[in-house]
């Protein structure tokens, strides 16, 4: 099996990794890379616990392979977070106990900064609509829902 | 700053201590452990629902470049019946044995038979496809009237029908039969004027949670076992481990991650054992395995599909002379389903003089149930629930009228055996009562959407057990604690919380962390809705020891007797001299006596039963069958809320999961036993998009017998949803459900043969 070299920008710095032709982005960045904020619920497109944004698109990493990313750019998690501290998000969250068990949260804030870069105040419909790709097993959404609206409101998009 | 509840932290909101990192990716689960050297496991499983394994040929997945070890049931030790009592009820370990790799037999479709660990996960998988399996297909049982028909062939030849106590003489699928009996359900019924009687079918559904199962283990050359896997109960994966490799309980450390998500998915181990066996075989080196999403629906979790008939007696006013209930639930492949506790919930929310309640365990092909948040209650209460609202609607009288008519109270005795504490059940109905949203009409659509309004109400027993942790004072006067309760939904804050209270400090000066089997005393698992109230139990002991002795060193310095010293507000009092501070007293321990250390564990008692009542409004659409969620509401006694937001939370998710299993998840086989939907596509759970905000109404009748008034909070939510939604879609439709899921199809049909037209 022929191994690839892929560079590309992650959380804003160049890194450069190898992988198989078959391994997904979800993968690479998990075994790889390291870096394991990113989930796997189910790897087949239906959860989004994987949810990575890919040029400003949010994408599902599972269904990405790992060498279409090449000269690509790609934020996750751990590069959601600037170096002031958390994202008004991610104290949103905190804020508002929008997490359980926590394991689709890295999913859900990701999602939720997507939607907020292209729409800055979404309604009560849209966040629900938008967030329809990511499950969550433990909290119902109420708090989820409410604490993207919170963070919309507060103006998320700023930081 | 006293709140009006009393208290200084109760009540309060603080982030919780874990936040950070799970907003952050950091927070480490199950699937995130990576050790050095480690190898990659998978699983072959059965692609039949019952088979005997003739032969099993591993030579060519051995030939596998990367392949360090095989192994079958056969590699797994003879265990002999033992019954064990493992977390939430007793499970015979000859049976949780052959559960982690098939013995002779296949017995569900995805049952575990062979595991192969290799330097990449690539050639795991090459060589499991390589590995041959000789079959001889045998007819499954898939469901429970096939299984418990006369004459049925028997899954297993040792398992004899426990016929209320009694073993049978012949081999069954029926494991157990269980009865409840109370007063003389003749006369009751006898006395009745009204009598509604009817079957309700449920499904096969699953916990759902987001993470799958994984585990990573070392197995050492001196014997030691080190087991890293997120779990509801470290200790009960401990013992299960100790008890089915047949090693001392000495051997293994169980150091749990965080965890996501389990409802009672993950009191059990499944890949444990068999990564360990793989570590031995390939000389001691760490093995890891994680399940697919497809493995975790076919292999893991469900809760049973059931049949319950309800049959209801009453005077025209109301009151119930007579019940009873007849309820068979599917166990899976091995005994233990959760009828048992679906018999003690079924009719307890009310005082019914006269009542008869028969359950039956039966076994078929399919994967062994295990609990499902308060398991069996909403099988239960669906049917309950829905013949209540028929015999409220039969008399004429409202849904909360008729509940409070009959409501159980504080010294009411259940069918099976226990009499009420205090409890709030008539609290909880009447909080629903006066709530705008009872209180509000119902506007009805108009063409071919329906809407209706429904309600149903539920009990869950909740659970005290053993718990124990420890804590220290730090010169900075942060206290450590250390204890060993899974924290799947924030219980490190509410603990931290009622360890703060009972101390007299600030909750960010208590800094708490779940730790391995070795550096703890034994806590059973997170389960039964006891995590807050039996951990939080030891964290007040704790919190009094601790501040016992720091008022002796706040004593010594102030050379008084500590019977002179108050703590209060933040500092040591004694009259006549100037206060000290907290942090004085802590910073100079060494200097007045020494380093504080305590710890705690207690087998406690006194656990509050809880009762929840829920209200929905629905909108049915005739013409495709989809019921959307309008409005719902969730009142619910909680004994004492320590952390609101999370006891909001625990409503709210409850409910959700009760909405799916009430309009649409079930498990889907064909006629073979083959399980057609095992992923999140097929088997829906709802999203964001199919629930509106859920209300949470907490009701607050203490837990005289927990120090700050806790009863258990997490199973009772899941009680109510399908009764409340079935007696919604009555009200918009006019036609009894008896089948859940209520999904679109199933609706039509309904409205089809009652004649309604579009
Ligand atoms: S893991 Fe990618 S969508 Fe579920
Ligand atoms: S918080 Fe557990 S799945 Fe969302």
């Amino acid at each position: 099996m022929s191994t690839l070299a892929v560079t590309t920008t992650l959380n804003g710095e160049t890194v450069t990794f190898l992988c198989e032709p078959h391994e997904t982005l979800l993968t690479a960045l998990r075994d790889r890379l390291m870096l394991t904020g990113t989930k796997e619920g189910c790897s087949n497109g239906n959860c989004g616990a994987c949810n990575v944004i890919l040029d400003g698109t949010l994408v599902n990493s599972c269904l990405v392979l790992a060498a279409e990313v090449d000269g690509h750019q790609i934020t996750t998690i751990e590069g959601i977070a600037g170096p002031n501290g958390l994202h008004p998000l991610q104290t949103s969250f905190l804020e508002n106990a929008a997490l359980q068990c926590g394991i689709c949260t890295p999913g859900f804030i990701v999602a939720s900064k997507a939607l907020l870069d292209k729409n800055p105040q979404p309604t009560e419909r849209e966040v629900r609509h938008w967030l329809a790709g990511n499950l969550c097993r433990c909290t119902g959404y109420d708090k989820i829902v409410r604490a993207v609206l919170e963070a919309a409101s507060a103006g998320a998009t700023k930081e | 700053m006293t709140q009006s509840n009393g208290f200084k932290v109760i009540g309060t909101r603080p982030v919780r201590h874990d936040g950070v990192d799970k907003v952050t990716g950091r927070a480490l689960y199950g699937a995130d452990v990576r050790l050095n050297g480690q190898l990659y496991g998978a699983m072959l499983r059965s692609p039949h629902a019952h088979a005997r394994i003739v032969a099993i040929d591993t030579s060519e997945a051995a030939a596998v470049p990367g392949v360090k070890a095989i192994v079958t049931g056969a590699d797994l030790p003879h265990v002999g019946d033992q019954i064990a009592d493992i977390g939430e009820g007793a499970v015979n370990l000859r049976h949780l044995s052959a559960n982690i790799l098939a013995g002779r037999k296949a017995l569900y479709f995805g049952h575990a038979i062979a595991a192969v660990a290799a330097t990449s996960l690539t050639a795991a998988q090459q060589a499991v496809n390589k590995i041959k399996v000789t079959w001889e297909e045998l007819p499954p049982v898939l469901n429970l009237r096939d299984a418990m028909a006369a004459g049925a062939a028997p899954l297993h030849p040792d398992v004899f029908t426990d016929e209320l106590g009694e073993k049978s003489t012949t081999p069954s699928n029926i494991a157990e039969h269980l009865r409840h009996e109370k007063g003389d359900i003749a006369a009751g019924f006898a006395e009745a004027e009204v009598v509604v009687e009817r079957e309700f079918v449920t499904g096969t559904v699953h916990q759902g949670y987001i993470e799958p199962h994984s585990a990573t283990v070392q197995w050492n050359a001196d014997g030691q076992l080190t087991v890293y896997c997120s779990t509801q109960g470290a200790f009960g994966v401990r013992r299960e481990m100790s008890e089915i490799l047949g090693v001392p309980i000495s051997h293994v450390k169980v150091v749990p991650t965080e965890i996501g998500g389990g409802f009672g998915g993950k009191l059990n181990v499944y890949l444990e054992p068999v990564c360990a066996l793989l570590s031995r075989k390939a000389g001691g080196r760490p093995v890891k395995m994680t399940m697919s999403r497809a493995d975790v629906l076919a292999a893991t979790g469900p809760t049973s599909a059931s049949i319950v008939r309800v049959k209801l007696g009453a005077r025209r006013d109301g009151t119930l002379t007579a019940a009873q209930a007849w309820m068979a639930f599917e166990a899976g492949a091995f005994p233990g389903s959760p009828v048992g506790s679906a018999a003690g919930v079924i009719l307890a929310p009310y005082d019914i003089p006269n009542v008869v309640i028969d359950g039956f365990d039966v076994l078929c092909n399919k994967p062994k149930a295990n609990a499902y948040r308060a398991p069996g209650g909403t099988n239960a209460a669906y049917a309950a629930e829905s013949m209540i609202d028929e015999l409220a609607r039969a008399l004429k009288m409202g849904p909360i009228e008729i509940r409070l008519k009959n409501a159980a109270r504080e010294g009411t005795r259940r069918a099976d055996g226990p009499v009420f504490p205090r409890i709030g059940f008539v609290e909880t109905l009447e909080a629903l009562l006066h709530h705008p949203h009872f209180q509000s009409r119902l506007e009805r659509a108009t063409g071919s959407r329906r809407r209706g309004r429904g309600i149903a109400a539920g009990f869950w027993f909740n659970w005290g057990g053993t718990s124990s942790a420890s804590a220290q004072v730090n010169p900075d006067g942060t206290v450590a604690l250390s204890e060993g309760s899974t924290d799947i939904g924030g219980t490190r804050t509410s603990i931290a919380m009622q360890l703060a209270e009972s101390i007299g400090i600030p909750v960010n000066l208590v800094k708490p962390q779940v730790v391995d089997t070795d550096s703890v005393g034994y806590n059973d698992a997170t389960g039964g809705s006891r995590t807050t109230f039996a951990t939080g139990m030891v964290a007040y002991e704790l919190g009094q020891k601790l501040r016992e002795e720091l008022i002796a060193h706040a004593a010594r310095q102030f050379e008084v007797e500590a019977a002179a010293v108050r703590f209060e507000d933040g500092a040591f009092r004694t009259d006549g001299k100037p206060p000290l501070s907290y942090f004085d007293v802590c910073g100079a321990l060494r200097d007045t006596g020494g380093e504080i250390v305590a710890s705690v564990s207690m087998r406690t008692k006194g656990e509050g039963p809880a009762f929840g009542a829920h209200l929905v409004d629905v909108e049915v659409d005739i013409e495709t069958g989809k019921v959307k969620i309008l409005r719902y509401t969730a009142a619910q006694d909680v004994g004492r809320a320590i952390y609101p937001p999370f006891v909001e939370g625990q409503i709210q998710g409850g409910v959700a999961q009760g909405v799916g299993w009430a309009l649409n998840e079930e498990y889907l086989y064909d006629k073979a036993g083959h399980m057609l939907n095992a992923g999140f596509l097929d088997y829906r759970m709802p999203t964001a998009l199919d629930l509106p905000m859920i209300e949470a109404l907490i009701v607050e009748v203490p837990n005289p017998r927990h120090p700050y008034g806790v009863r258990g909070v997490g199973e009772v939510p899941i009680v109510p949803p399908a009764g409340a939604v079935a007696n919604a879609i009555f009200d918009a439709l006019g036609v009894r459900m008896t089948e859940l899921p209520m999904s679109p199809a199933r609706n039509i049909a309904a409205l089809a043969a009652a004649g309604v037209a579009a």
